[in-house]
């Protein structure tokens, strides 16, 4: 199984070890990772907000690029893979739109190609090949599986997961021998696209998300974005400063958790590289 | 060569106001047989009529052209008076100069001028070619078949029984009285619903003129308006009811426990039961799927246990059939499946996200709880109780477009009985508008609101579960702001839609059903208890969401109707219809698939030809009194041998070289 793989930027810095357990882990299963060449931003944040054309544009040249490679893309970071998914959608139903920006890349982009999710990829293996992987199971860990807003929506663009109850990534963590807690917070916003610009607003839904996990019982939470992981870890700190409240929730990437069912050891997962670290609940595992 | 007379209506300024009346009779003079052209301000009024006849005897007219409205308004009216002025009464050609002219061309009055005339000159071509036509007689079935015992076909049967006429009763449940009875109260005058719907339950088992039949289906409708012939299955249920005195020891001892019908998944029934202890027929069924000899092949418990020997596992279903004239339906509404769509709500996962139906068994005194308000997931009395209306009601992209009518004032009924059985419980409804449109209906709402309800206007965007407690998130549109709402229970006011099975009633019927699945009615304002098939009527909410008194008003309608009906000895047909020409027709049959209305069938002929000995020969026939008039099969007869009577070949032909020649 090969796939062009679309990393973003996040994966080459703060999301370091997004991208680190996600080699991993891929290499185990035998998917393998062609990175695009010469990709660029993918169009989140600022450039869809300012400019409808440029978020456009700039996902169509990845694209493009993974055409010429005649591969179907892999994004692990929900953002990316969102902004990717929109504009071939939004290029597919307009066909102005797609000739503008087909003028705007100076690529054409006529070879459709697919545009998986991560997440999406691995919940489609059959769980046999996982299983087979699985040489530590984590038995004993909980875990609150966390996807965010932009994984699972808007339905019509992602569409592999029921938006208001999602159920892949837990499916994930049963068969890498953990307990995935039944909680309802699995969709609610991070705060993370406010943590610049209103930092109490972010700080309030990061620890809503966070207690509400701890009360559903979970040792730790999982998510497969790296917005949400550096703004629930990173700010964990800030949340109970603000809120005197005494949360140590490890915030990992699922990938993180299933690279320790596989077997990879702690640094070639980067689980030495987080803010709370989740170490000491893994090595209580025995 | 006929005579033709031609009558130009004004209406008023509707026709007058647009175009030049006085103008097209003087024109329509001129048109082939027309020996008589006037105009008149009202043609339908009594001086108008008048003018017609007198101008028929005058002018030895023996056709007429009225130019008026839709003849839907008033061809019936145009056909009275030939028959009063002496005439067949379908010599009669309408041209419909208002709906058709006047009213959509307003704006363009040289162009509506020129079209009336046409309209005119169409007319009196078919007029010319108009042919004398009779009516017919058939007999009448005097009795009626019902299917759905809810309220609706309850008061209706009560209603077509006490006028003296037979009823059939067909009810699929084991018991009659549908929704109503499973309610706690009714608003707005808050009578106990049971204690007010099972007297006329006992009434109708007690009728010497009802014959009931419960867990029964019809399978098959045949025949027509007057003599229609249905075909009703009777499902096992394996107690043989003439034995069966009700004792209640086979359901006291039956091991198995299945989650009850009646009290909407909330209590506990056994395999073999009565759905309530006020049920008609107040007899046992086996639920055969949860039977635990039907299931294993061990038990009969009930059998042994039985005193009179009722309990009969070999009973099979029963088919037989029923004659009757009229037919109603009464099928009713169920509740919309919200655990399918709604994951803002938790797809049914929360067991204390309840809808309205489960709350009325919550707090009735028959109901699992004994009338206490307590929570289903650990019986504990709810603090604080949230209703979110609108519940796939008025939601295009979820659920239904239409408003389901009797939500807004359930809940407002709900809130109350929160506020009167838990005291210093707080009540909390989420809503888009307040409607409350009824008698006392409004002041039953402004009540609620005084006695503290708090009325939210706005969405629930999602319900959550954080422990114990359900956190409810919506916005209060009134304020601006987002709301949370911490809840021990949560109401969901769910659409109502037609029920189960209501698109193969409809299909058995003959009758239409509107995008929703609601059954057509022939008129929405003029006949809302008929349908467009002669002798079927309709009644309660399996045409429209309706409240109790809207269902039994107009069950008491369909009655009339039913009784108006049955009271004839013969009714006479409709003679527009089609028509075989026996010589023409070459036995093709492309005329019998096409029928709706199945009135077309095979028929063996004898041929005499000179010359040759007698030949038989199979040919199209039609039923009349199935035979609606469509021409359906008119259009698709290659040898023209199927002709539609008013509308032949031959008169439509006039008409369009008239208009385009």
């Amino acid at each position: 199984m090969r796939y062009s793989y679309y990393s973003g930027c996040s994966l080459h810095a703060t999301a370091r070890e997004f991208d680190l357990s996600t080699r991993a882990v891929c290499r185990r299963l035998g998917i393998e990772l062609a990175e695009i060449p010469d990709w660029n931003c993918c169009g989140a944040t600022a450039a869809h907000s300012t400019s409808h054309l440029l978020g456009v544009a700039l996902a169509a040249r990845n694209l493009a690029l993974a055409g010429e490679q005649g591969l179907d893309v892999l994004v692990p970071c929900a953002a990316c893979y969102q902004r990717l998914a929109v504009a071939r959608k939004e290029m597919d139903q307009n066909s102005e739109l797609w000739k503008r920006v087909v003028r705007i890349t100076g690529r054409d982009y006529t070879d459709r190609v697919g545009i998986k999710s991560l997440l999406e990829v691995l919940a489609g293996l059959d769980s046999e090949q996982l299983a087979a992987q699985v040489v530590r199971p984590l038995e004993g860990l909980k875990v609150a599986c966390y996807y965010g807003c932009l994984l699972v929506r808007p339905p019509a663009v992602t569409g592999f997961d029921d938006p208001e109850h999602p159920r892949t990534m837990d499916r994930l963590v049963r068969l890498a021998g953990a307990e995935s807690v039944d909680w309802d917070y699995k969709t609610e916003c991070c705060g993370a696209a406010q943590g610049v610009s209103n930092e109490p607003v972010a700080l309030k839904l990061a620890r809503d998300i966070l207690e509400v996990a701890s009360r559903a019982g979970a040792d730790c939470l999982v998510c497969a974005c790296p917005l949400c992981q550096s703004n629930l870890d990173a700010r964990q700190g800030h949340v109970n400063r603000a809120y005197g409240t005494s949360l140590k929730l490890p915030v990992m990437y699922f990938t993180q958790l299933l690279g320790l069912a596989f077997g990879f050891d702690e640094r070639e997962l980067g689980l030495d590289t987080l803010f709370v670290d989740p170490r000491p609940v893994i090595r209580a595992l025995g | 060569m006929p005579r033709t007379g031609v009558f130009v209506c004004w209406c008023g300024s509707n026709i007058g106001g647009v175009i030049d009346c006085p103008g097209i009779a003087a024109q329509a003079a001129g048109f082939p047989a027309v020996v008589h052209s006037v105009d008149y301000k009202y043609l339908c009024s009594e001086p108008g009529q008048n003018m017609i006849i007198q101008a028929v005897r005058e002018h030895r007219l023996d056709r007429v052209v009225v130019a008026s409205c839709s003849p839907r308004l008033h061809e019936e009216t145009f056909r009275k008076v030939l028959a009063r002025a002496g005439l067949n009464p379908y010599l009669v050609e309408m041209a419909n100069i208002r709906e058709h002219c006047t009213w959509v061309h307003g704006a363009e009055k040289e162009q509506a001028q020129a079209k009336a005339l046409a309209l005119v000159r169409r007319a009196v071509a078919k007029a010319n070619r108009l042919e004398p036509l009779f009516e017919s007689t058939i007999p009448v079935t005097k009795r009626c078949l019902i299917v759905g015992g809810g309220i609706a076909g309850i008061q209706t049967a009560l209603d077509v029984a006490d006028a003296g006429h037979e009823v059939v009763l067909v009810e699929r449940e084991p018991t009659i009285g549908g929704n109503m009875v499973k309610l706690d109260k009714t608003f707005p005058t808050l009578d106990c619903s049971a204690c007010i719907s099972t007297p006329k339950m006992a009434a109708v088992a007690a009728h010497p003129d009802i014959r009931l039949y419960t867990c029964a289906e019809i399978e098959k409708v045949t025949g027509y308006i007057g003599n229609f012939e249905v075909t009703i299955r009777r499902k096992a249920r394996y107690v043989d009811h003439e034995k069966c005195t009700g004792c209640g020891t086979c359901w006291e001892k039956c091991p198995m426990q299945v989650p009850s019908e009646f009290n909407a998944g909330l209590g506990q029934r056994k395999a073999i039961y009565i759905p309530f202890p006020q049920a008609v027929p107040n007899k046992p069924v086996i639920d055969r799927e949860h039977c635990r000899y039907f299931t294993t092949g061990k038990c009969q418990v009930c059998a042994k246990l039985c005193p009179a020997g009722a309990v009969d596992y070999e009973q099979e279903d029963e088919v037989f059939t029923e004659k009757v004239g009229a037919l109603v339906a009464a099928t009713g509404f169920q509740l919309f499946n919200w655990s399918r769509v709604y994951g803002e709500y938790g797809y049914g996962r929360y067991p204390d996200v309840i809808t309205g139906l489960q709350f009325e068994r919550l707090v009735n005194a028959a109901g699992p709880t004994g009338g206490k308000i307590l929570r289903p997931s650990d019986g504990s009395a709810p603090r604080t109780v949230v209703f979110i209306k609108c519940v796939g009601s008025r939601d295009e992209s979820k659920g239904r477009s239409y408003c389901s009518r009797i939500c807004c004032m359930y809940t407002a009924k709900h809130a109350l009985q929160v506020l009167e059985k838990v005291p210093g419980a707080q009540v909390y409804v989420f809503y888009m508008d307040v409607r409350t449109a009824g008698k006392g209906y409004e002041e039953f709402y402004q009540r609620a609101v005084r006695e503290g309800v708090v009325y939210v206007r706005g969405r629930v965007s999602k319900v959550y579960r954080d422990g114990e407690r359900l956190v409810v998130r919506g916005v209060d549109t009134l304020l601006g702001r987002p709301v949370e709402v911490d809840a021990d229970l949560v109401v969901l006011a769910t659409a109502v839609e037609p029920a189960a099975g209501a698109g193969e009633t409809a299909r058995l019927l003959g009758i239409n059903a509107d995008r929703d699945g609601f059954f057509q009615e022939a008129h929405p304002k003029l006949r809302p208890v008929e349908t467009h098939t002669g002798g079927v009527f309709l009644a309660g909410a399996c045409s429209s969401p309706k409240d109790i008194p809207d269902t039994v008003a107009q069950a008491s309608g369909a009655a009339a109707k039913v009784v108006g009906l049955l009271s004839r000895e013969q009714l006479s047909t409709n003679p527009m219809i089609a028509q075989v020409n026996e010589t023409l027709c070459t036995g093709c049959f492309l005329c019998v698939p096409v029928c709706p209305y199945k009135a077309l069938e095979r028929r063996k002929i004898t041929e005499l030809l000179p010359g040759h000995p007698p030949r038989e020969r199979e040919v199209a026939g039609v039923n009349p009194g199935l035979c609606q008039g469509c021409g359906a099969c008119n259009a698709v007869c290659r040898a023209g041998a199927v002709e539609v009577r008013g509308f032949t070949n031959e008169q439509l032909l006039a008409e369009v070289d008239a208009l385009c020649l």
